[in-house]
């Protein structure tokens, strides 16, 4: 079955992955930006892993038959040094018009401090000023609950942005609730350890049903599975979901929303 | 399949597993001298959740390994532990 990979980092991954994901019949792939499991020493790091996302990675991907788009930003984590995190964010418009830049992503917070808040903020408001959707990562582990309420609320201050421009990635349990009650998307991830396993997943599908909700695999440089979301498909059929129900998240939920971009053209 | 349920058929011996795992690792725990960590004790206040009749025992859990307080950190202090450390700041 052919399906969109919302959200995997590439840049942490090989050449072999590009071919397993075409083998498991991906066909579209967007890539946020993210921490790289290293603070970058200057801004200058960001230019050219923009450049890496906006030029190199989609040629890459191309090889394998993958359409391959991205979302840029400062990650909350190196979001944690203000002044930094602005000097990069100066640079953002620059890549804006590239071809295969959705939105602004993924943004969010990391430990839930002032200073990851602040930019998240300067960031939503960037995404409101270029009219571009926004990609929101919640936090890890304990931090997941308070920081999703922090943006949340933090996003409810923005009376002009749409909240369907927006999907907050890493749901779980105890906040895909208020995520989808607040209007917005929700972004499931697959992982072995943290965030959601995959019966997990289809739980709250099941729970909440398929309106706004998909599911990825942020597949990245930790542990992580850049098949997870195909074997979800498996065991969504194991489960007795049908063709049409397996096809809706895999495929036209992430299109409807990454549709929001009108750089989205897929076939 | 030998049982009367699909749910089961699929995921039984995948849950049991799980279950012996969690028990395996507490044994663990006690031979290794390591139940006074904070995370041991979250481990099993966590536990008799499973037990009540409720049909959100996943969130209960994840709840009770979540940060309780509402404030915003003045820094990125303590790495995640997944559970809340209780002298945290």
């Amino acid at each position: 079955m052919r399906y969109i990979e919302p959200h995997a980092h590439m840049v942490s991954r090989t050449t072999d992955d590009y071919e397993r994901l075409a083998l498991a019949g991906c066909e579209v792939l967007c890539e946020p930006a993210f921490w790289a499991g290293f603070d970058r020493s200057s801004p200058d790091g960001f230019r050219d892993y923009f450049l890496q996302l906006t030029r190199h990675e989609p040629k890459r991907a191309a090889k394998h038959g993958i359409r391959h788009f991205c979302w840029l930003c400062v990650n909350p984590k190196e979001a944690e040094d203000p002044g930094f995190a602005r000097e990069v964010m100066r640079m953002i418009p620059e890549f804006l018009d590239s071809p295969n830049v959705l939105g602004i992503g993924e943004i969010g917070l990391n430990k839930n401090t002032r200073n990851e808040l602040a930019i998240f903020e300067e960031h939503v408001q960037l995404a409101l000023d270029h009219d571009l959707p926004v990609l929101v990562h919640t936090p890890h582990l304990e931090d997941k609950r308070k920081g999703t309420r922090l943006i949340l609320d933090a996003l409810a201050n923005f009376p002009k942005l749409r909240r369907d421009q927006v999907v907050i990635d890493h749901v779980e349990e105890h906040t895909v609730g208020t995520v989808l009650d607040a209007g917005y998307w929700a972004g499931m991830t697959l992982y072995p350890h943290s965030k959601c396993s995959v019966d997990r997943a289809i739980d709250i599908l099941e729970i909440h049903g398929p309106e706004r909700l998909w599911m990825n695999s942020a597949c990245d440089w930790g542990v992580s599975d850049p098949l997870a979301v195909p074997k979800c498909a498996l065991r969504m059929k194991a489960r007795g979901h049908d063709t049409a129900a397996i096809r809706r998240m895999l495929w036209e939920n992430p299109r409807e929303f990454l549709s929001r971009s009108p750089r989205f053209i897929i076939d | 399949m030998g049982g009367d349920h699909p749910l089961l058929d699929l995921q039984f011996i995948e849950a049991r597993h799980l279950l012996v795992e969690l028990a395996a690792f507490l044994d663990r725990c006690d031979r290794h001298g390591c139940t006074g960590d904070f995370r041991h004790r979250a481990l099993l206040d966590a536990l008799p959740l499973l037990l009540e009749q409720r049909t959100d025992r996943a969130k209960a859990v994840l709840d009770a390994f979540s940060d309780p307080t509402d404030t915003v950190a003045s820094r990125a202090a303590a790495p995640v532990y997944g559970a809340p450390r209780p002298d945290a700041d």
